[in-house]
């Protein structure tokens, strides 16, 4: 069941058309992301969900309810800002517990729920203090409290990390994604890091200048990019495009030019593309392989060694970007080698002029 | 002519205090260093030299004033015999010192409050309302009017003309107009000195407002969207927001209003020069010391009073300021 519908969602800035008839449906329980640069309208659509922005046409149903004109506190919605947000005066108790008393719910009824939410998130020891006395990710982590002592059916989360430093990061997106399993709710989460949207997300939206440019599993984005925008947002590092032109194209297969060297067999056939077609290939740097082998391959000079330990990123010279290959930690590769990378065919994408899968 | 004379002054004093700067600075370096093995950074001598200046101008403009006047408020009329006590002992019977205290009291309830209470709530309405921006520059223009101008303009909107008589003052021109009587405002006891207040309020409200303003921008939108988010009321997140995060910008306010209202002045004696039960001690101050040929005695001890009222405030203040600072 859709717990948030969102019909032909339109935003105007004066002039700029930031939410351009977005449409989506969000499942019940389900932790949904909205990934894109910065300026895509993620923010703008989840404060459109939140109440906090007016909608100019289109409708927002929570739990089959069109929520288009209730304000805020009666969407049964809660909200993590991503500068917390939380109330510099009051105590961390009284921060958790202020909409409670708004309420009017009894004593017990708050202590209880205030408790159980500080235990969950492990900040029974701080709830008598301020926020200035708390570091960044406990500050977050009150933020995150104060939402569910709410108890409410919808949590929206803003970027809630950017904030925090690399490492407690990774440790409340663990949190964050445990969390979700404890309460049984449904997240809306808006970032501009795939990482943060692969590692949580059941369902990834990506936004591309005010529209959803694909929506899907995590694995699903990550292997079947339906646009460049999304082969390029989806995976770090970011994917290879190659600009190429067909060369030779028969039933069963196409041959492209790959970057002056040699010609290149792809299997997958697309009935509308004829030789001369200007294309892009894409492929992920894990799916290049550093191989002796000759046949769909490559040769050129590295430039750049990142190692990392788990594996070695390398950065070699082409036209425009530098094609980016990814090889085991302990290669013995330096910079100024001249290697053969071979092209795993069946990880190979190809968009046509218009920036679309083929 | 004068404006090279102006030049040359200014070159010839802040080249004065540089030197002085420079070759005390000098002088101490060569004398430490010639009887003192230790580091010259270290030396117990050198922030003296650069506080110096500052010291000697608050000795001078600060510390001898404020003593002169306590000896002052134990001599006589010209200051040559000491009298004891009598001074105070004067006061405390003066019916014109105890209506003074009385007032001084009324303006410091009323004016600081009404300020703080106007201003921010203009400030917080003003941002409202697309009109905001030209009500607040209105509200703001007679800050740049000194009391004495602004109390000649309200002598105008309180001008009495006897009845029959067509009325300049704006107000009794109204209040004829629908029909009423003309009253002479500034010489009704007790609410005269609430017509006098009117004034300060009037100048004061402007910085009020402009200060709230700033500090209400100031509190991130966010946290006001929470609180939305969390259910509250506009009202409810005024008070229960809002004001705590105003609260320092309220205190700083206050305090500033209430010295100044402890000074008040200009606008007594301009308006009624302490007439009909308006007496302030300032006012009663600058008429003793100054006028029927002076009594320092007399003077300085009012003067004193004035002193005591301000310096409960500036501790606090003070104290506040530091707490800040360790923050």
């Amino acid at each position: 069941m859709s717990e948030i519908v969102i019909k032909n969602l339109n935003k105007y800035y004066g002039k700029n058309h930031v939410i351009q008839d977005v449409s989506l449906n969000i499942d019940s329980q389900s932790f949904t992301v909205l990934v894109g640069p910065s300026g895509c309208g993620k923010s703008t659509i989840l404060r459109m969900i939140a109440g906090l922005e007016r909608i100019n046409s289109g409708t927002i149903s929570i739990d089959e309810n069109i929520v288009n004109d209730l304000s805020p506190k009666d969407r049964n919605i809660a909200m993590v800002f991503q500068s917390y947000a939380l109330y510099p005066h009051m105590t961390v108790y009284n921060n958790m517990a202020f909409g409670l008393k708004i309420e009017k719910l009894t004593k017990d009824e708050i202590d209880s729920r205030v408790y159980d939410a500080a235990k969950i998130l492990q900040i029974e020891e701080l709830l008598q203090r301020k926020p200035k006395q708390l570091s960044g990710g406990q500050r977050q982590r009150v933020a995150i409290g104060r939402a569910i002592t709410r108890k409410p059916k919808v949590f929206l989360f803003d970027e809630p990390l950017s904030n925090l430093d690399a490492a407690l990061r990774v440790q409340m997106r663990v949190e964050l994604a445990k969390l979700h399993d404890q309460l049984d709710a449904t997240m809306v989460y808006v970032t501009h890091d795939q990482t943060e949207a692969m590692t949580m997300a059941d369902k990834i939206v990506v936004l591309d200048q005010g529209k959803i440019s694909q929506s899907g599993s995590p694995l699903d984005l990550y292997h079947n990019p339906k646009n460049l925008f999304v082969g390029g947002f989806i995976g770090s590092p970011k994917m290879n495009f190659i600009k190429t032109k067909i060369l030779k194209k028969s039933s069963q297969s196409i041959s492209i030019d790959l970057l002056g060297q040699k010609s290149f067999i792809l299997k997958k056939a697309s009935t509308n593309l004829k030789t001369g077609d200007e294309v892009t290939l894409g492929i992920r740097p894990e799916h290049l392989k550093v191989s002796k082998d000759l046949k769909n391959s490559w040769k050129g000079k590295v430039f750049v060694v990142e190692k990392l330990g788990s594996g070695t990123f390398l950065y070699l010279e082409k036209e425009g970007e530098p094609l980016v290959v990814e090889t085991d930690g302990d290669s013995k590769i330096k910079v100024g080698d001249t290697i053969n990378v071979a092209f795993d065919q069946n990880k190979c994408h190809l968009f046509n002029s218009n920036k679309g899968l083929i | 002519m004068t404006f090279f004379n102006f030049i040359v002054y200014v070159v010839i004093g802040v080249s004065a205090v540089l030197s002085y700067f420079v070759l005390a600075n000098w002088a101490h370096d060569y004398l430490v260093g010639k009887f003192s093995k230790k580091n010259l950074q270290d030396s117990i001598f050198r922030p003296w030299i650069f506080m110096a200046p500052a010291l000697i101008i608050l000795l001078v403009y600060l510390i001898y004033p404020v003593s002169e006047t306590i000896r002052l408020s134990f001599f006589d009329n010209y200051g040559r015999e000491f009298t004891g006590v009598s001074n105070y002992v004067w006061a405390m019977n003066d019916s014109d010192f105890r209506q003074s205290i009385l007032n001084n009291f009324l303006w410091l309830i009323v004016v600081p409050t009404t300020c703080t209470f106007l201003g921010l709530t203009i400030a917080t309405l003003a941002d409202r309302v697309w009109w905001g921006v030209f009500a607040k520059t209105l509200i703001f223009m007679p800050m740049a009017i000194s009391f004495v101008g602004a109390s000649v303009i309200w002598k105008f909107v309180y001008e009495y003309r006897g009845a029959g008589n067509d009325q300049i003052g704006i107000l009794n021109a109204i209040i004829v107009y629908f029909g009423g009587d003309p009253h002479a405002w500034i010489a009704i006891p007790f609410w005269n000195n609430f017509f006098l207040m009117v004034i300060m309020i009037w100048i004061q409200t402007g910085l009020a407002m402009v200060i709230f303003s700033a500090a209400l921008r100031a509190i991130p939108e966010e946290t006001l969207e929470a609180a939305r988010i969390d259910g509250a009321s506009e009202v409810r997140i005024f008070f229960y927001i809002i004001i705590p995060f105003l609260s320092e910008t309220i205190v700083v306010i206050w305090t500033t209003i209430t010295i100044l209202v402890l000074k008040v002045f200009d606008i007594v004696l301009a308006m009624t020069n302490g007439q009909w039960g308006t007496e302030v001690l300032a006012n009663l101050m600058f008429d003793w010391m100054f006028r029927g040929g002076g009594d320092s005695g007399r003077g300085s001890t009012i003067a004193l009073f004035i002193m005591l009222g301000v310096i409960p405030i500036m501790i606090w203040n003070l104290r506040r300021f530091k707490m800040e600072q360790e923050r």
